[in-house]
């Protein structure tokens, strides 16, 4: 897939041709066959399909949590089809936020110490990623409650922290794994809103879920069903439409 | 990440978890305590016994009756000297002889029943000649010492041992007072000064008294003797003194090469091999069980570790997603590992430093912690901890992030 255009916004996600099997004893499963896509700076995409659509191990190469069969995925500019775990795990670290639908938050941590995790890793001295968690914990409304521990938060304020973790690397794209999965209506709306703020703000978002409420507050998208893009559609009303005119849509 | 970190991340770890970590330090607690007062112990036994023997004087042979390798048996031939004699010691005494021998004492010994007043107090009573407190290192405390005149005079004068001493006058002074030996009343002219004492012998139970007085009053033999002391002219020729007296006494009991000798020399160095090749074996087989309580508590480590990596499998995963690479994963469980074997190690060496001072109330031995072992006990802790932490760390070091975050 050749780019045309070197102006517009820059492409974050270049799969092309990837393929994933899973080996189980004899038994060869294609989990994902032939999937190219494409996601720009400043996208808000849904990922949507039925359970064993392929669609969480879609995620899970996006994540480079893990690795292709075949095919070539570029990530903010670098090709990470050939990296190793440990390159891996520096490219989780800097260019991606995950939200998870299980929140993940550590229950021993504080709010700000489970925010500051990334920049440990990323081998950043305490004294400067303080402040990082807490302008992250500010950012998503939770500036009163950086000393409280995950027990102590609802659970759309534990989806609000995971959220200020991911953002606080200020990574190139958030992956977010059905995050409204365990939240009641109310949090759902609010961390939707969540979200929105931070694509409004020029955040590159891609979602995955199995709601259509959910999928409707992307500008973007994308059905997977047995391992393929079944198709992918535009929001007339996406509020970004010059970035949807750029995105290269197979 | 730096190491200060993944040592936080690991003590948070230990201390979220405190009865199960608690436990695991427990054994390794145990058995460092074990082995630091096992060790502790062996050290304090080879110490005492160095000091008590070399206490005796590290000049000294003592020359016994009997053969050290005889396989049995009594030698035969008529007039077979199977004792030694006063003429042996005399012999000795010569320096064109012996020149390096010093000076000799010959002794007789028997045990008695003293009495002083209502007291009785039964003890070694060694016939002695001057040259033995010379000989044996041995000053007194109050009082005189025996004299030449004493033994030509064969006076009816008594010099005690400290303890002997204190049982039979407690708390008075006792030179100047009688006691009685086998009917016949002595006058104590001297105490000895404390030598110290083992648990299986006494240097300061004894009374002494001039050989020639020994032989009337409890019939001890005129001519032969117990034992006889030889005092080399230094510590440099106390072998030089060995093989002299040897030759001597090989060519007056009229023992030839390929003989069994009926006598036997032995120095105080050999004593003190002897007796610290004893302790060392014996501490060497007590630490070794000690060291297996270790490699328990070393099992138990690892197997908390397992545990804890299963139990945390979604934590490894997170970690994984937010960026942690393989390596620091496994350092942070390998330095949880180190901690919880430092921690036993720590508390090992202060219950062994308790039983350290309590036990030898209780044994009435001494034991020695040195700072040395301690250091050694503790890279010991430090060292069973990061190995029974190698495999547990490697598994969860290995775990891939999507299985890891899956795993409810």
């Amino acid at each position: 897939m050749i780019m045309e255009a070197v102006t517009g916004p820059a492409p974050i996600v270049e799969l092309d041709e990837v393929g994933k099997t899973y080996r189980n004893g004899t038994l060869e499963v294609h989990a994902l066959d032939r999937v190219s896509l494409q996601v720009v700076e400043g996208e808000y995409v849904a990922i949507m399909g039925p359970s064993g659509s392929g669609k969480s191990t879609l995620m899970n190469i996006l994540g480079c949590l893990d690795t292709l069969s075949r095919g070539r995925y570029v990530l903010d500019g670098e090709d990470v089809a050939d990296l190793d775990e440990h390159e891996l795990a520096e490219v989780r670290n800097r260019r991606i936020g995950f939200v998870f639908q299980q929140f993940n938050l550590l229950p021993s941590l504080s709010a700000w110490r489970n925010v500051e995790l990334p920049l440990c890793y990323a081998g950043m001295r305490p004294a400067d990623r303080r402040p990082r968690a807490e302008a992250a914990l500010t950012r998503v409304g939770l500036g009163e409650r950086m000393d409280h521990k995950p027990g102590q938060l609802s659970g759309g304020q534990q989806q609000r922290v995971a959220i200020a973790r991911a953002l606080v690397t200020d990574p190139a794209l958030i992956l977010a794994d059905e995050p409204t999965g365990n939240l009641d209506s109310v949090s759902t709306a609010d961390v939707l809103d969540l979200l929105d703020e931070l694509h409004a703000g020029g955040r590159t978002i891609v979602l995955i879920t199995h709601e259509q409420e959910v999928a409707d507050r992307a500008d973007r998208v994308v059905h997977v069903r047995d391992g393929r893009v079944l198709d992918d559609q535009r929001e007339p009303a996406a509020p970004r439409p010059a970035h949807a005119a750029a995105a290269g849509v197979r | 990440m730096r190491w200060r970190e993944t040592l936080r991340i690991a003590l948070e770890a230990v201390r979220l978890n405190r009865l199960r970590s608690g436990l695991t330090v427990l054994g390794i607690m145990i058995g460092i305590a074990s082995v630091s007062l096992t060790v502790g112990l062996g050290q304090g036994a080879q110490t005492s016994v160095r000091q008590q023997i070399s206490a005796l004087g590290s000049n000294l042979l003592v020359v016994t009756p009997g053969s050290s390798t005889s396989t049995g048996g009594v030698r035969g031939g008529a007039g077979s000297a199977t004792t030694l004699t006063r003429a042996d010691a005399a012999a000795l005494a010569d320096r064109a002889v012996a020149p390096d021998v010093a000076a000799v004492a010959p002794v007789t010994q028997s045990s008695q029943v003293l009495t002083a007043g209502t007291s009785t107090w039964t003890t070694s009573v060694i016939g002695a000649t001057p040259s033995w407190a010379a000989v044996r290192a041995r000053t007194t405390a109050s009082g005189r010492w025996l004299t030449a005149a004493d033994v030509t005079d064969r006076s009816k004068v008594v010099v005690l041992g400290a303890d002997t001493a204190d049982e039979l006058f407690a708390g008075s002074s006792p030179v100047g007072q009688q006691v009685a030996i086998n009917g016949s009343q002595f006058t104590v002219i001297g105490v000895l000064a404390a030598a110290g004492s083992s648990s299986t012998t006494s240097e300061d139970d004894e009374a002494l008294l001039p050989w020639t007085t020994a032989s009337d009053v409890v019939g001890t033999s005129a001519t032969t003797v117990s034992s006889i002391y030889l005092e080399a002219t230094a510590e440099t020729t106390l072998s030089a003194a060995y093989q002299e007296a040897t030759a001597a006494l090989d060519v007056r009991h009229g023992i030839g090469t390929g003989d069994d000798a009926d006598f036997s020399i032995t120095s105080q160095q050999s004593l003190v091999n002897a007796a610290t090749s004893v302790t060392r074996t014996l501490t060497i087989l007590l630490g070794g069980i000690a060291g297996i309580s270790l490699l328990v508590g070393g099992i138990g480590v690892m197997n908390v570790m397992l545990v804890s990596v299963s139990e945390r499998t979604r934590e490894i995963g997170l970690r994984k997603a937010l960026g942690a690479t393989p390596t620091v994963i496994r350092r942070q469980f390998l330095a949880e590992a180190a901690a919880l074997g430092v921690a036993g190690g720590l508390l090992g060496l202060g219950i062994g430093a308790l039983g350290a001072a309590l036990l030898p109330r209780v044994l009435g031995q001494p034991v020695t912690l040195s700072a040395w072992a301690s250091a050694g006990a503790l890279a010991v802790a430090l060292a069973v901890g990061l190995v029974a932490g190698v495999y547990p760390a490697g598994r969860a070091a290995r775990l891939a992030p999507i299985d890891a975050l899956r795993r409810e």
